[in-house]
């Protein structure tokens, strides 16, 4: 599916907190994932031009969560990208979690992207995948920059 | 940070009792000031850090430290094999053997004032920096590892720099049993167009002038007198070192309960030192050390090139380098007397060895161990020396920045980057970087006074002060 999900960047001491949100895990993965490229730069600023297919499973949602963050920060710091759209797809497998997802976004052009730091890594700091009350999903963790 | 939890020892020494979980007490070197504008979190997380298997004497905090990820930033903590002791991949970090390293220059103020713009195009055109810039270096899987095993020393090898840079680098350059097998393909491959970059965010390359002295004998041991002109170069292990931190993070928390650790926090993710798992790291996290190493020293020879463009038969000896997230095997007394082999983790700390010590190079052994403690650009950095004593105080450990003082989205809200590069131009300080952004988020006020942080260090006995050193060029990433 096509996700349009809410997301949001939130303070750390030393680093950045991303979050999204949505109404199902999918779109609050897309959330965090904007949230994450809107670290380094505005995410208005990066088209969707080249397609990166990307895939991870993990036992549960919160190792999910930061195996598809770490697997995005992999595939920008190896093919010098950035990311604005994501399509993702997440169903159980094998007892786990398998994640399905389609990264869309362009190589990193310094002048117009201003990127102010790349992201290390997706840590457990903060980290929480899953439903809430309200019955909306959360998708949040703080990254190294 | 609610100090009602902590016993004052001195005027810069705090202890946190030891209570529930705690196996040792936490020891926190600040003054009231800094001690109070702590988050709470540091205590927590100083807290979380003593209840791990295997800790000796004390969780240790610097007068830096900030709310980190497991480790508070800023967090010391030694740990023995031989009573259940634990390496942690939390209490290291992400950017493994991140440090500063200082350059001689032989060159007073004055011989650059007229040349400053010109070296601060220099320097920026030549040091690859921010997101997305490679380094003109490719490796081949062998000669990875071959830089893996070496560092510093494999980098001379190849012509980045001279044998007599190697004695003034922490392990003489190399860190011993470095094993490129327990590094990820993943690690290596984001590795592969980043040797020799500095990275981005709080990393930089600045064009310094000793400010002022504070201790005119050790600042001559150092070869540092008032208006010297040196460099200093702050980056660590790139792609390569965040990716063990992030591979082996992942490892140890699902690992940690088949082990039988309870972790407090995920992040403190951490395996026995006597595990295949605890041995595999320690094999990656020093090929990850050397790989940083060896980044700083072809940043050294491509900062040599620069000047001997611009100011022709400038030399730039190495006065030293340090690192600041490892863990690192060394020799301690402990409180009981005991001399032990420790696995010392230093989380945005730095060694700072007393004087006297076997590890330093000879000529400043009598002095102790340079401390260079980067502050933001702007503002001031210093260089310090290893206190006397201090290897039986927070084994051999001080602090290594200002901290920040705000988060980078406040600081994005105050202030644009052209502002902050006009005003810091307007000072005398060209500031050269390839993103707006990126300066306003490290814009010189985004920092704690890193000079408040220098003086608890001192008070406490950590380190002294030597000197204290002003940007002139800051390259930032």
């Amino acid at each position: 599916m096509v996700t349009q999900a809410a997301w949001q960047t939130f303070p750390h001491e030393a680093d950045v907190g991303v979050r999204g949100t949505g109404e199902t895990l999918a779109e609050a993965f897309a959330g965090a994932a904007t949230a994450m490229t809107a670290a380094i730069c505005d995410p208005g600023t990066v088209a969707a031009r080249e397609a990166v297919p990307i895939e991870c499973s993990a036992p549960e949602t919160e190792l999910l969560l930061l195996d598809w963050l770490n697997a995005l920060v992999f595939e920008m710091a190896t093919r010098r990208m950035l990311f604005a759209r994501f399509e993702i797809d997440i169903a159980p497998e094998d007892g786990g979690l398998r994640l399905r997802a389609t990264a869309w976004g362009e190589a990193v052009d310094v002048a117009r992207h201003q990127p102010a730091a790349e992201v290390k890594g997706a840590s457990f700091c903060e980290l929480k995948a899953g439903q809430q009350p309200d019955g909306r999903w959360l998708a949040q963790c703080v990254v190294d920059v | 940070m609610d100090t009602s939890r902590l016993k004052r020892r001195g005027p810069c020494e705090w202890e946190l009792p030891a209570s529930g979980r705690m196996r040792v007490p936490g020891v926190i070197f600040a003054s009231k000031e800094l001690v109070q504008a702590m988050d709470d979190k540091v205590a927590e997380q100083v807290a979380n850090v003593a209840s791990l298997p295997g800790i000796v004497d004390a969780s240790y905090a610097m007068p830096d430290a900030h709310w980190g990820y497991g480790f508070p930033i800023g967090g010391v903590a030694a740990f023995d094999a031989d009573e259940g002791g634990v390496v942690s991949a939390g209490g290291v970090g992400f950017d493994i053997s991140c440090g500063v390293r200082t350059l001689h220059t032989g060159l007073k103020a004055a011989d650059v004032e007229g040349v400053k713009r010109q070296l601060a195009d220099v320097l920026f055109a030549r040091i690859p920096a921010g997101v997305g810039s490679t380094g003109a270096l490719r490796l081949s899987g062998p000669e990875m590892d071959a830089m893996l095993r070496g560092g510093a020393r494999w980098a001379v090898k190849e012509g980045y720099g001279s044998e007599a840079d190697l004695l003034r680098i922490e392990e003489h350059g190399c860190v011993a049993s470095a094993d490129p097998k327990a590094v990820s393909e993943m690690a290596k491959k984001r590795q592969r167009d980043e040797m020799g970059t500095l990275g981005s965010g709080n990393h930089y390359l600045e064009v310094q002038v000793v400010d002022q002295v504070f201790d005119a004998v050790v600042a001559q041991a150092y070869g540092l007198a008032e208006g010297d002109v040196v460099v200093s170069i702050h980056c660590g292990s790139r792609g390569l070192g965040h990716q063990i931190g992030t591979d082996f993070l992942r490892e140890m928390v699902v690992a940690a309960g088949q082990a039988g650790i309870v972790l407090p926090d995920r992040e403190l993710a951490c395996a026995p030192l006597k595990s295949a798992l605890g041995q595999r790291y320690l094999g990656a996290m020093r090929a990850a050390i050397n790989c940083a190493l060896a980044n700083r020293q072809i940043l050294t020879h491509l900062a040599r090139e620069a000047f001997a463009t611009v100011l022709p038969g400038t030399r730039l000896p190495l006065l030293y380098d340090v690192s600041h997230n490892t863990c690192k095997e060394e020799i301690h007394t402990s409180a009981d007397g005991r001399k032990r082999r420790l696995f010392v983790h230093r989380k945005g700390a730095t060694r700072a060895f007393g004087p006297g010590h076997a590890e330093l190079p000879a000529e400043y052994r009598q002095a102790g161990q340079p401390v260079l403690i980067g502050g933001s650009m702007g503002t001031a950095s210093w260089i310090l020396a290893g206190a006397a004593g201090t290897g039986e105080r927070a084994f051999g450990s001080a602090c290594h920045g200002a901290g920040r003082a705000m988060s980078r989205s406040e600081a994005l809200r105050r202030w644009h980057g052209s502002n902050v590069v006009d005003e810091l131009a307007a000072k005398g300080i060209m500031i050269r970087s390839p993103s707006f952004r990126g300066v306003a988020e490290e814009a010189p006020l985004a920092y704690k006074d890193v000079g408040e942080v220098v003086d608890a260090a001192d008070h406490a006995g950590l380190a002294s002060k030597v000197a204290r050193l002003r940007p002139l060029v800051c390259v930032k990433g």
